[in-house]
């Protein structure tokens, strides 16, 4: 199959801007400009959702209610308190963004299922205060709201109002490419996965799940000013729980995630809609219900032959994004903490315990890393290595015992603050954005080391940062012999190259240490000497390293010292010769002659 | 308010409680074992009371023609994917006799007893065959293609269903209300409290299909097997438990505890082609009470959800659903800070 070049892909983008823009101008029947304005306001609204849902993976129904408070605050300004309708957006934006974080702080905390379930109560709820209220006309709404005027003109018409819709929507839709395409957009895409990884590498979730939740409740608000100037009234029907279903409805349709699904799931719903409205009484003598009917029936079809959206049948075509490292040559180091002195005690863990209810999974276990040190830890399958991490890093709390980190106790705090002190870590399960490419998976190691806010990012001035980043990412990558990969989107390489892109992240991070687990699974034997060579030569450079390895030959070759554990508890601790002669290890290993 | 009025009104969401709580099971079990979330739930509710108030009008209720519709094309679909697959006829054949053998004959008998004035027991019997029939027939149509996709498109895919059925219902009903004669017109008690017999059937058919469900699933190979299925999925199909099957089982019994729920419902309220969706949202309301596991947790948060909603609707009715899904948020809430969890390695 031959992809279209990135040219081509350019230069078909600016002819349907161009012809999006010359359309009012031409003799196109007013019912398409119509239902192109209708359209363009959706669009705003899904592009929320594309960031909400798709990429931040927070379902919401609710996003109709904050098209309602960006239009009903604005009807209300310019009609009852005379203001002009730019004072109204102004109006809408900063009331949207008071109910969104009053929501967001009440809603976002909450997991899985439950999310949802908040957005519909306070769709319907908003709804149904809205529509009794006095002041803002009850179920009949506002009537006599002014036009929007730019320069003096009056955007009376369908053809005017178009401009200003479709410009609105495709500087959001650029700025949300913007956004996703830079360090808070990468903290974005990894909260979809669950966020344990995020946090490890320092990103602080709950921030960014607000973030993505005001963004898109401020797109939703900007489409309601339009939507209630363009309409020259408002009521309660357009905002209520339908609506915020069908929202999620053109996201799904057009490929939730995608920049371009929202506009393709909008504009298929409408048209979908009002063509079934148009043909199927032709066709079937019938009116009203059949049309609901049909266009279920659709809606379903088209999910079971392209469940990725219509969108996707397009990007599928598409070439992967190529990174250029010229393009950051010239990009400063990321500052650098202060590295630990040689054999400073790094780490330092004493009688860590942990139960399960009645299992104890750790047995108070003691053990010290000292800067430029390799420390393996071994033992048989379910010996707590990996709760011992847990521990380590924080994602789990002690039942008792201590953690200190250089000098500084360390257990009870979040593992994002540990991950800022220095520690890094990689996972026994490799946990990654599949759909995003090696390079950006690894920036996101970098994430704490920059500074860049969703704004910044969305008007792109972020950019100097960003390669910086970038630099960095690339450094390491190149650093595991994995830059030749960069691009591609880490969901297609091999296990063993998962891993080693997992470590090439907690690199990124800037660590003093790095707790690495079973970091040789799946490589090859070359590959092996490979990365073992990369982690001597982290150690001569002062780093620290804890590993959980199965594979005896690389941890006996590699390792300073080795601590063992069998069923939660330490079981001896020493040279690798002295682990290999001990008695204990051999039965814990290969069972006891009887 | 008195305590008269207090009591009435308790009794009443106590009543409704109890069917939004079977609802709020049925919607536990879909989810369990298929991970749809199953919005078009109060559809059955809606079908089973409309059905059984045209069998009392002496009319062939819609939901014969729909269960044909929905049959034909369960059978041109098993068709093109037989064709597609080149599977032998036999196979198509015996596919076909399996997912449209029942609905068929329930619509048929359905079809006869309409001029026949049965008595109500018996309509009430033809009803929840004929309505329990559709629940394999849209799983096979709507979910199963779809079964290893995420949660978010099964959940779109709902809302795709919901409509196709709204629509239908509207076609095969029309937009009269009708209310279903109560199954007991006796009241208990004396002086300012009495009980009505209907809130007694209510209660007593809920602790019926309640107990019904425990041994089903504690008893029975096929319970266990949905609740294998239900616990791991790819483990029990590695043990010979069919997920397709898994599936189909469980939508017959949400459609059939659906239209047990409408035939409860149905003489308490003026059921309309489209009641179905609130009442089924309600039930969901339910099932998140339980965080979507739990069946005690969301019977519990059934029999608050019709507290608040028979209360809500004297104080404030213009208000009440706003309260009813309002209220739900700090329970929300406190369910999602009380189960914290590490997203486990899997």
């Amino acid at each position: 199959m031959n992809t279209p070049s990135p040219k081509a892909g350019r230069v078909a983008v600016v002819v349907a801007i161009a012809v999006l823009f010359a359309l009012p101008a031409l003799p196109v029947p007013e019912f398409w400009i119509t239902q192109l304005d209708y359209i363009g306001l959706y669009v705003l609204v899904v592009l929320g959702l594309v960031l909400l849902t798709g990429v931040a993976g927070l379902t919401s129904f609710g996003q109709a209610a904050f098209v309602g408070l960006g239009a009903y605050a604005s009807a209300y300004a310019t009609t009852a308190l005379g203001w002009s309708p730019w004072a109204g957006l102004a109006a809408g934006l900063v009331l949207t963004l008071a109910v969104a974080l009053v929501l967001a702080g009440v809603t976002l905390r909450m997991s899985g299922h439950y999310l949802p379930l908040a957005t519909i109560a306070w769709g319907l709820a908003l709804f149904f205060l809205v529509g009794n209220l006095e002041f803002l006309g009850k179920f009949d709404g506002l009537q006599g709201v002014p036009p929007v005027s730019v320069g003096g003109l009056e955007l009376k018409t369908g053809r005017t109002s178009y401009v200003l819709i479709w410009l609105l929507a495709l500087a959001a839709a650029v700025a949300l490419r913007h956004l996703l395409d830079s360090r808070p957009g990468r903290a974005m895409r990894a909260l979809k996965g669950g966020v344990l990884m995020a946090e490890a590498m320092g990103v602080a979730t709950l921030r960014y799940k607000v973030l993505a939740f005001v963004v898109a409740a401020l797109y939703a608000s900007v489409s309601g000013w339009l939507f209630a100037h363009y309409q020259r009234s408002v009521n309660p029907s357009p905002f209520g729980l339908q609506m915020g279903i069908e929202y999620l409805f053109m996201a799904v349709l057009g490929g939730v995630g995608l920049v371009g699904g929202a506009f393709v799931g909008a504009a298929a719903v409408k048209i979908a809609e009002d063509q079934l409205q148009n043909w199927l009484p032709a066709l079937l003598n019938t009116s009203g219900p059949v049309e609901l009917v049909v266009f279920g029936m659709v809606l379903i079809l088209v999910l079971q032959v392209t469940p990725d959206g219509l969108w996707s049948l397009v990007t599928r075509r598409l070439p992967a994004r190529r990174h250029d490292p010229a393009a950051w040559q010239e990009a400063e180091p990321l500052p650098r903490a202060r590295p630990p002195a040689p054999g400073e005690l790094v780490l330092s863990v004493q009688a860590a315990r942990k139960q399960f209810g009645g299992l104890v999974a750790v047995n108070d276990v003691g053990f010290d890393v000292r800067a430029g040190e390799i420390v393996g830890l071994i033992g048989p399958n379910g010996a707590g290595k990996s709760t011992l991490f847990n521990l380590v890093t924080g994602v789990i709390p002690l039942t008792s015992g201590r953690v200190d980190y250089r000098g500084q106790r360390v257990d009870g705090k979040a593992s994002r603050a540990i991950a800022r002190l220095g520690v890094s870590r990689t996972f026994q399960h490799v946990r990654m954005i599949p759909d995003m490419s090696v390079l950006e998976n690894v920036a996101l190691g970098a994430h704490r080391r920059g500074a860049g806010g969703v704004l910044r990012a969305m008007l792109r001035l972020d950019r100097a940062e960003e390669r910086r980043l970038l630099a960095e990412a690339w450094r390491q990558l190149e650093r595991i012999g994995m830059a030749h990969l960069a691009d591609e989107p880490a969901g297609n390489l091999a296990l063993g190259q998962q891993r080693l892109m997992e470590i090439a992240r907690a690199l990124c991070t800037d660590p003093a240490l790095m707790l690495l687990d079973e970091p040789a699974a799946g490589l090859r034997l070359k590959e092996k000497q490979a990365l073992a060579g990369v982690l001597a030569q982290l150690r001569a450079e002062g780093m620290s390293l804890l590993l959980v390895e199965h594979d005896m030959d690389f941890v006996m070759t590699l390792t300073d010292r080795i601590v063992v554990v069998e069923f939660g508890t330490k079981l001896t601790e020493g040279t690798p010769q002295e682990v290999r002669d001990n008695p204990a290890v051999r039965a814990a290993y290969l069972g006891v002659e009887h | 308010m008195d305590a008269t009025i207090a009591t009435v009104l308790m009794l009443d969401g106590i009543g409704n409680g109890a069917v939004y709580a079977l609802l709020g099971m049925a919607i536990v079990l879909v989810f369990a074992v298929t991970r749809v979330i199953l919005i078009p739930q109060g559809e059955f509710v809606a079908y089973s009371a409309l059905t059984l108030a045209m069998l009392q009008l002496g009319k062939v209720p819609g939901t014969v023609w729909l269960a044909l519709l929905l049959a034909g094309l369960a059978l041109l679909r098993e068709l093109w994917e037989g064709l597609r697959a080149g599977r032998p006829w036999a196979r198509t054949g015996r596919e076909i006799a399996r997912l449209c053998a029942w609905p068929v004959a329930a619509a048929g008998v359905v079809g006869w007893a309409a001029a026949q004035a049965l008595p109500l027991w018996l309509q009430a019997l033809l009803t929840l065959a004929l309505v329990s029939s559709l629940g394999p027939l849209v799983y096979r149509l709507a979910y199963q293609p779809l079964a290893d996709a995420s949660v978010l498109l099964l959940l779109i895919v709902s809302v795709g269903v919901h409509f196709a059925l709204v629509g239908l219902s509207l076609i095969f009903f029309g937009p009269e209300g009708y209310r279903t004669p109560p199954f007991s017109d006796a009241t208990l008690g004396s002086g300012a409290v009495t009980v009505s017999g209907q809130t007694l059937v209510v209660l007593g058919a809920s602790v019926l299909l309640v107990v019904g469900l425990w041994l089903f699933f504690s008893r029975t190979l096929a319970g266990k097997a949905l609740r294998a299925t239900a616990i791991h999925r790819l483990g029990a199909r590695l043990m010979g438990v069919s997920t397709e099957h898994a599936g189909r089982t469980a939508f017959a019994m949400a459609a059939f505890i659906g239209a047990l729920s409408g035939l409860l419902i149905g003489p308490t309220m003026t059921v309309t082609y489209d009641s179905g969706f609130l009442i089924g949202l309600k039930g969901f309301v339910a099932a998140i009470f339980g965080g979507l596991a739990s069946y005690p947790l969301a019977g519990a948060g059934a029999l608050l959800v019709g507290l608040l909603d028979s209360f809500s609707s004297f104080w404030a009715s213009a208000y009440k659903d706003a309260i009813v899904f309002a209220a739900i948020i700090p329970v929300l809430l406190l369910r999602s800070l009380t189960d914290r969890h590490v997203d486990d390695d899997e």
